[in-house]
């Protein structure tokens, strides 16, 4: 019986590893908007909403396939995220961050109200590439293909990321201009435009995980807005603007959730809040962030 | 703060006389049927009961004529948002100062409950066509509360009885963690464990879980039979996909409990063809049906479920026995509905029993699988009718309002 | 009189006529939701705190009350004395833990632990769950007056909001107040003058709290009903966004935020424009936002400022 139970709790912990890998891109995206912007970006989740619909969309109008997809439906919500941004965010740019929260909470209900109103309630499917069709049977479980791709994927996004804000020059730039505009700006360099684009990125990593998400989850207005609470306390926990923080701890909170599943199911959507005031109780900054 | 005080007495008193003045005229049997329809309008089960549910109702009034009782039938519609406080003010507003005769519509069980309560106290009518808890016509029964369309009990007998009594003894539950779920799951477990079969293991997973994984590896490991799905909408559909993606589906059957025409419509052929469900309504059933159900699909651009078919059956009953009775007052109106067998294409065999209870024939259907469909509406495979009464439980003694 | 005494006099009598014209019940609701919101923007306006879970209050406050109501027999003044005083409790918890921290942290902390008091309402029996606690009696208040009529209600209510609204009204003029809004202001200035910041933070947090649980218990008993959409955390942006279009840091800016979002959810909730609730409601955050952010009385007394002195 015991070994049993083990296997069990070995399935759990990779179904864990495989929700923490999705919860990674997602919180990723928020992290660097906020941890490099200090833009509270509260639309995340309807921009991953976005993402989901676009390559719906993409495939039932234009034949664009799933691979396609994971380019183009990025790069068209980075370009929402530009927009948004260059036009409504900017403005309040040096008002307090609880504003740029409040406007982006607004924009959240609109794209959500909007999509609702267009495309109804009931979620639309999206099938799984025929390239990941199928899956292993582990000596634990049976591991569908599709589930291993977004462990591979969503780490090699993570990684890539990270390296290329704390290890290259790009990300260097990056840091400083944000860190000290004015100083950045005297020896030349773009300074609202890094701003721009840093941002639409951030948004694209949410479009990434929206294409991830479409083939496994039912594409629905509010996918969006259940998650986003969750990435927001993953974000928190992992200390905000960490970078690396927010990618360990959406891996963690991915198993930690997994295991409430387990053993005490009901709880499972709230476990992360316990986690949450407790870590901010004992490292006020969060895991990994810096003390002020 | 002398004068302060006085003209504030002087305030409060004239205040106090020109309020009591306005509002004692309050509505009460004014001649006039107004109906009001509280419905999803941007929610979860706006596709279920929400504008769909407004357009049923309309055509029910243009085909009764427009008018009752000598006058126009006035029709007004709500957003219930899916919360029993805003439904609950809404409801109050509507028959303490508007004059509204009745409420329908009415999705989710805890709106329909606030509803119902306050109409208890109006003494108005409660329609009720889009919930599925058989509470209203047990233990929160009352006189002015009428339940159409289906419920828990009927969706039970009508999907669990067959296959439990086909050998599929063994039964896993994934439910929503909350009211509607938890009785689902009670009726069904009930059902279950009256004919030889036995629970084996809850999952009670938070509602709006987006992630289904974890609890289809328990219920794989549980060996049941049967998983059975205690949920509604998109925690179906997506309970469903990820069963599927884990193989558990070629390893033990999976029960939809509560699926609405959309969510199949919404849901992978590959994925839910050959499931079986139970429903009160299916637009290709028969010609009758598929007159109405194109007419409707005509004005509102999908075919209707269940609940919409549910909502014009249900006002045209009310509206011909206001008709017949010849007042709008619902204690007389309630009567005459009870008295007369509703009969038209939704409500077969069908009689509106003394517990407020619609009972009439529902259906057993497969969800078709890719190659079977001809067009995207065609999604059911009817296999079999199962009378009301088999469908429904008996009446209890104590909310026997004859 | 000052000239704000003759302002809040006229509203008085304002408040006293409503009824003649408009349905009790809805008022009703306006002025729980006003006392809410004024509770809410105690913290925000004049501390400078941002709780992102201001509705476990207000749902406390309904939920021990309703409780009170249905299984006790206290009469109503009783059981809302202790929706409030269980509120102020949980007040006291909540602002022990949260005080010290700061910015988006504080409303972080606020948010979890209400997201915990959402799960124990959503878990305990008493609540029913999401059908919540329905049919709620509403007494006769101190034992002699009925309470059934809408009306007599109606005026309950308005003496309860009026209690409230001066107790924030003092509590702001108070050598307390001043003290808060130096916070506020210049949080280290205060410290370095002596002032225990944490302890009067955590104070007006309580008294903060204690009013959202009275605006909680009182609108049980005028809806009859206490629900798990009080204790969500929609409901704890609902009323940052009726201070925000109100004006935060006025004292009478929350009234007028609630009332408006009060009435366009009313009258979005009928006819044609049901559909598009959400996304009206996005555009008034994004526009609040973008060309408004003092609010309407904010931007009022600008306007007043700039043209008449």
């Amino acid at each position: 019986m015991f070994d049993i139970n083990l296997f069990a709790l070995f399935g759990q912990l990779l179904v864990g590893l495989i929700n923490g890998s999705f919860y990674a891109l997602l919180s990723l995206g928020l992290a660097i908007i906020f941890g490099l912007l200090k833009i509270i970006n509260f639309a995340q989740g309807a921009l991953y909403m976005l993402g989901a619909f676009i390559a719906f969309l993409a495939l039932k109008y234009m034949g664009i396939n799933y691979w396609a997809a994971l380019i183009i439906v990025p790069v068209c919500v980075g370009l929402v995220g530009i927009l948004m941004e260059r036009f409504l965010i900017r403005p309040i740019a040096n008002e307090d961050h609880l504003y740029s929260l409040l406007l982006t909470f607004g924009l959240a209900l609109i794209i959500q109200g909007a999509f609702t109103h267009m495309f109804g309630s009931s979620g639309l499917s999206y099938a799984i590439p025929e390239e990941l069709k199928g899956g292993n049977r582990l000596p634990f479980m049976y591991l569908p293909n599709y589930r291993a791709w977004i462990i591979i994927a969503s780490v090699a996004v993570c990684f890539g990321t990270w390296y290329m804000i704390e290890k290259t020059k790009l990300g260097a730039y990056l840091r400083a201009g944000t860190e000290n505009p004015q100083l950045m700006q005297a020896f030349g360099i773009n300074v609202p435009l890094i701003v721009t684009l840093t941002f639409g990125f951030g948004v694209a990593l949410a479009g990434f995980a929206g294409v991830m998400a479409a083939p496994v989850y039912s594409v629905s207005p509010d996918m969006g807005s259940n998650i986003l609470i969750v990435v927001f306390a993953i974000v928190v926990i992992g200390g905000m603007g960490s970078i690396g923080g927010a990618i360990l701890t959406g891996l963690g909170m991915g198993v930690v959730e997994g295991l409430t599943k387990y053993f005490y199911p009901e709880a499972s959507t709230t476990v992360i809040f316990l986690v949450m005031v407790i870590v901010l109780l004992l490292k006020p900054a969060g895991l990994f962030g810096k003390e002020a | 703060m002398k004068t302060f005080n006085k003209s504030l007495t002087a305030a409060l008193v004239s205040g106090v006389i020109a309020a009591t003045a306005a509002t004692s005229v309050m509505a009460e049997s004014d001649g006039k049927v107004k109906l009001g329809i509280l419905a999803d309008m941007g929610g979860v089960y706006a596709d279920i009961c929400g504008r769909g549910c407004v357009t049923a109702a309309e055509m029910a009034i243009e085909d009764f004529g427009g008018k009752a009782l000598g006058q126009p039938i006035e029709l007004v519609t709500a957003d219930s948002q899916l919360k029993p406080d805003i439904a609950s003010s809404i409801a109050r507003q509507w028959v303490e100062a508007d004059g509204v005769d009745a409420i329908g519509g009415l999705v989710s069980s805890a709106v329909s409950g606030a509803v119902s309560k306050v109409n208890l106290n109006a003494k108005k009518l409660t329609l009720i066509s889009g919930s599925a808890s058989n509470t209203f016509t047990t233990k929160s029964c009352n006189p002015f509360n009428v339940h159409w369309t289906y419920n828990v009990v009927a969706l039970a007998n009508g999907t669990v009885k067959p296959m439990v009594q086909a050998g599929k003894k063994k039964w896993f539950f994934i439910t929503a963690d909350y009211s509607f779920g938890h009785a689902l799951e009670g009726v069904a477990s009930k059902v279950i464990n009256e004919n030889g079969g036995e629970v084996v293991g809850t999952i009670r997973a938070p509602l709006g879980t987006t992630d289904f994984s974890s609890y289809v590896l328990q219920a794989q490991a549980s060996g049941a039979d049967v998983v059975a799905l205690a949920n509604a909408g998109n925690d179906t559909v997506n309970a469903l996909k990820t069963a599927t993606e884990f193989g558990l589906t070629e390893m033990m059957d999976v029960a939809g409990l509560l699926v609405f025409t959309q969510n199949a419509q919404a849901m992978d052929p590959a994925v839910a063809g050959g499931m079986r469900l139970t429903t009160g309504f299916y637009w290709d059933m028969d010609d009758k049906a598929r007159d109405w159900s194109q007419r409707f699909e005509e004005r509102h651009g999908s075919i209707p479920s269940m609940i919409h078919a549910g909502v014009y059956s249900a006002t045209t009953h009310y509206l011909n026995a206001v008709e017949a009775s010849g007042t709008e007052d619902a204690a007389v109106v309630i009567k005459k509905m009870k008295a007369t067998k509703p009969e038209d294409f939704f409500s077969r065999n069908a009689e509106l029993r003394a517990d407020g209870r619609m009972v009439h024939d529902m259906l057993s259907v497969e969800i078709k699988k890719s190659e079977e469909r001809k067009d995207k509406n065609d999604i059911y495979k009817v296999i079999s009718v199962i009378p009301g009464n088999e469908a429904f439980s008996p009446m209890l003694p104590q909310c026997n309002f004859s | 009189m000052t000239n704000n005494q003759k302002l809040n006099l006229f509203l008085l009598v304002l408040a006293l006529l409503a009824p003649s014209v408009l349905y009790p019940v809805f008022l009703a609701k306006v002025l729980c939701f006003a006392l809410f919101a004024c509770a809410f923007n105690l913290l925000l306006g004049f501390v400078g705190l941002l709780s992102f879970g201001h509705a476990a209050f207000l749902g406390t406050g309904g939920y021990i009350t309703g409780h009170l109501m249905i299984n006790s027999g206290l009469t109503p003044e009783l059981a809302i004395l202790t929706g409030t005083a269980a509120g102020a409790a949980l007040g006291a918890l909540f602002g022990k833990l949260a005080v010290k921290r700061e910015g988006i942290y504080f409303a972080m902390v606020t948010l979890a632990l209400a997201q915990l008091v959402f799960f124990i309402y959503l878990q305990a029996p008493f609540t029913n769950g999401e059908d919540g606690m329905q049919g709620v009696p509403r007494g006769e208040a101190f034992g002699l007056i009925d309470l059934s009529d809408n009306l007599t209600m109606y005026y309950f209510v308005l003496a309860i909001f009026v209690f409230g609204y001066w107790v924030i009204n003092r509590t702001v003029h108070s050598p307390f107040g001043q003290i808060l809004k130096a916070i506020r202001d210049n949080e280290d200035r205060a410290t370095s003058l002596g002032y225990d910041v944490n302890r009067y933070k955590w104070i007006a947090f309580v008294i903060s709290a204690a009013l959202a649980a009275l605006a909680g218990s009182t609108k049980t008993l005028v809806f009859q009903l206490a629900s798990l959409t009080d204790v969500h955390w929609h409901m704890s942006g609902e009323v940052i966004l009726m201070t925000l279009v109100g004006g935060v840091g006025t004292i009478f800016g929350p009234v007028i935020g609630a009332g408006f979002i009060v009435t366009m959810q009313n009258y979005l909730s009928g006819g044609e424009l049901g559909n598009y609730i959400h996304i009206i409601m996005g555009v008034v955050f994004v526009i609040c936002v973008l060309s408004f952010r003092s609010g309407i009385v904010g931007q009022l007394m600008k306007f007043k400022r700039d043209n008449f002195s």
